[in-house]
């Protein structure tokens, strides 16, 4: 005989999961009108003013025709060579907390620290480096604006670079050190060739991530108004200029910022479009 | 599980690993020569005793197998073999292992030129993360400088050994993680042996293999012991009974017993022995 079921219990917990469910909806979809709006918002007037001369003229006075040539290559030359320090530092170090030094206190701390460093406000950063390097030297400078990057993009490197080399199976450095490979190339050329996806993901990401900061640029190299490419001297940069033109009662200045505004979130999502078929290549390696 | 009994007693196969120095003209392996001497081996992870006074010979181009229940410490003594537990901290072995005379176990050794000259070949397929020829290139250019045309046909050589190159002779340049895991294994194997070594360990090699696989990896056994000292761990009784020449049943980090694979099989002269290969526990 079949057993007496209590239909109401049932009715109830089917209500609790509409009721889930539509919240769910709710806020999925909250999260998409605002993405779209911003995106949609973004595309729209960026586009607009969009224009060979952005790329080819200097920022102009206000009421002037111009363009974002300078501030382009601020940030690109800025970003660059951030990354060139950044990279090599924040893979040493995730290198020895993944490989030399695991389970040590040292480590420990590092990885601690690291995170805290990783979800510093950028501000933070910015505020130091114009102590320890602006202050000292008298003037903002592209120089400070690149170290001030470069400690913003080494926690993310160094954190990636430890998760990714923890991936690697310790099979595989068991498989190198059996055959007599020293430990430099195990890791040299086995660990990193196993996670070299997930390492330049790491970096792109860190990339990303630096490519659209305001508020340290703003107390190091700041801006400026011509054409420079002296590291010692303030130099141009993408978010300065969009956070100095937004701000703006000039419309030709505003119009500026949206289309700098674009270029910033198409770089940024191309990085991390680059960055997700990396991860997804390595998946279907393994 | 009570053990002090064991303990008590003395290790009874002895006679047939004590061995003297004289060469190994004891009773049954006259013509045998012994390549590795293992010698009251016992072998801690951190304060636990894992193997516990082992001794037994290994001897030169024949194939050694050790059996056992899991956890009876047979793994870990084909892993103090090649010092593969100095890579982790809080691992220790005492005793004497003697590789042509030389205590493997003791200090001071070059472990990366050790580990050259001792392969190991692992449960999981290990292909590195490169081309099918930079897999085995990688480890002979570490110890030997070749031409490339010296390269090219070791790489050949070594496939072929392996039973591998008609398989894999058009993509050399492709992934090794692209081959099939019998086809990784069979190159994990060639990988080893185009470094030359003189043993060769197997740490149940065919485990994650399909009888296809694992037959060929055995017939590739046989043929290598021509070659090379082989120590196999397996979990297949019927492999061992196949492929080795002595075998040597160890329970709970103990020798259980030590002999030539026939007697082992045939007519073991322990009980426990008897009882794990006949299926009665494991």
């Amino acid at each position: 005989m079949e057993t007496q079921r209590n239909t109401s219990l049932y009715k109830r917990r089917k209500g609790y999961h509409y009721i889930a469910m539509t919240l769910a909806f709710i806020a999925t979809g909250m999260g998409l009108i605002a993405l779209a709006w911003i995106l949609g918002t973004l595309l729209w007037k960026g586009f607009g003013g969009l224009s060979w001369e952005v790329f080819s003229q200097m920022t102009p006075p206000p009421g002037n025709q111009g363009g974002l040539l300078n501030a382009i290559y601020g940030s690109a030359i800025q970003t660059l060579i951030a990354t060139c320090i950044g990279t090599p530092i924040g893979i040493a170090a995730g290198t020895y907390m993944a490989e030399y030094g695991r389970n040590t206190k040292l480590t420990t701390t590092v990885r601690f620290i690291n995170d805290i460093l990783l979800s510093a406000p950028s501000i933070v950063v910015g505020l130091f480096v114009y102590e320890i390097m602006v202050a000292p030297m008298g003037h903002f400078s592209a120089w400070a604006g690149v170290m001030a990057l470069s400690i913003l993009m080494l926690p993310v490197v160094v954190r990636t670079t430890e998760d990714m080399l923890l991936l690697v199976p310790d099979s595989l450095r068991e498989a190198a050190s059996a055959l007599g490979a020293p430990r430099y190339l195990v890791i040299g050329r086995i660990c990193y060739g196993a996670a070299k996806a997930g390492l330049m993901t790491g970096v792109l990401l860190a990339v990303a991530r630096i490519s659209g900061e305001t508020a340290p640029l703003l107390f190091t190299s700041l801006n400026n108004q011509f054409w420079s490419t002296n590291m010692n001297a303030p130099m141009a940069n993408l978010p300065v200029v969009i956070f100095q033109f937004a701000l703006s009662p000039y419309p030709d200045w505003q119009k500026l910022a949206w289309v700098g505004a674009l270029i910033i979130t198409l770089t940024v999502l191309t990085l991390n479009i680059a960055a997700r078929t990396l991860i997804s290549s390595r998946k279907q390696q393994h | 599980m009570d053990t002090s009994s064991m303990k008590d007693r003395p290790n009874i196969l002895l006679p047939t690993t004590a061995v003297p120095p004289d060469g190994g003209k004891h009773k049954g392996a006259a013509a045998y020569n012994e390549k590795i001497s293992i010698r009251d081996l016992c072998f801690y992870y951190g304060e636990s005793m894992a193997l516990k006074h082992i001794s037994l010979p290994i001897y030169e181009k024949m194939v050694t197998a050790f059996i056992g229940p899991s956890g009876c410490g047979k793994s870990t003594l084909l892993r103090t073999l090649n010092r593969m537990y100095d890579l982790y901290p809080k691992q220790r072995a005492t005793g004497e292992a003697l590789l042509d005379g030389n205590n493997i176990l003791a200090g001071g050794q070059d472990l990366n030129l050790l580990r050259a000259r001792i392969g190991m070949v692992f449960q999981k397929p290990t292909p590195f993360p490169m081309s099918i020829y930079e897999n085995i290139a990688f480890g002979v250019r570490l110890y030997e400088k070749i031409s490339r045309a010296d390269m090219d046909e070791r790489v050949e050589d070594s496939l072929k050994r392996t039973a591998l190159w008609d398989e894999v002779k058009d993509k050399l340049h492709s992934s090794g993680m692209s081959l099939s895991g019998g086809q990784q294994q069979r190159l994990c194997i060639a990988r080893t042996i185009a470094v030359r070594p003189s043993v060769i360990l197997l740490d149940e090699p065919t485990s994650a293999l399909d009888p296809i696989s694992t037959a060929k990896v055995e017939e590739l056994i046989y043929q290598l012991k021509n070659d090379y000292t082989i120590v196999i761990v397996t979990h297949n009784m019927q492999q061992a009974a196949r492929v080795a020449d002595h075998t040597a049943f160890m329970y709970l980090g103990e020798l259980g017993e030590f002999g030539a694979t026939d007697q082992i099989f045939t007519k073991p002269k322990e009980k426990r022995t008897e009882d794990y290969i006949t299926g009665r526990f494991g």
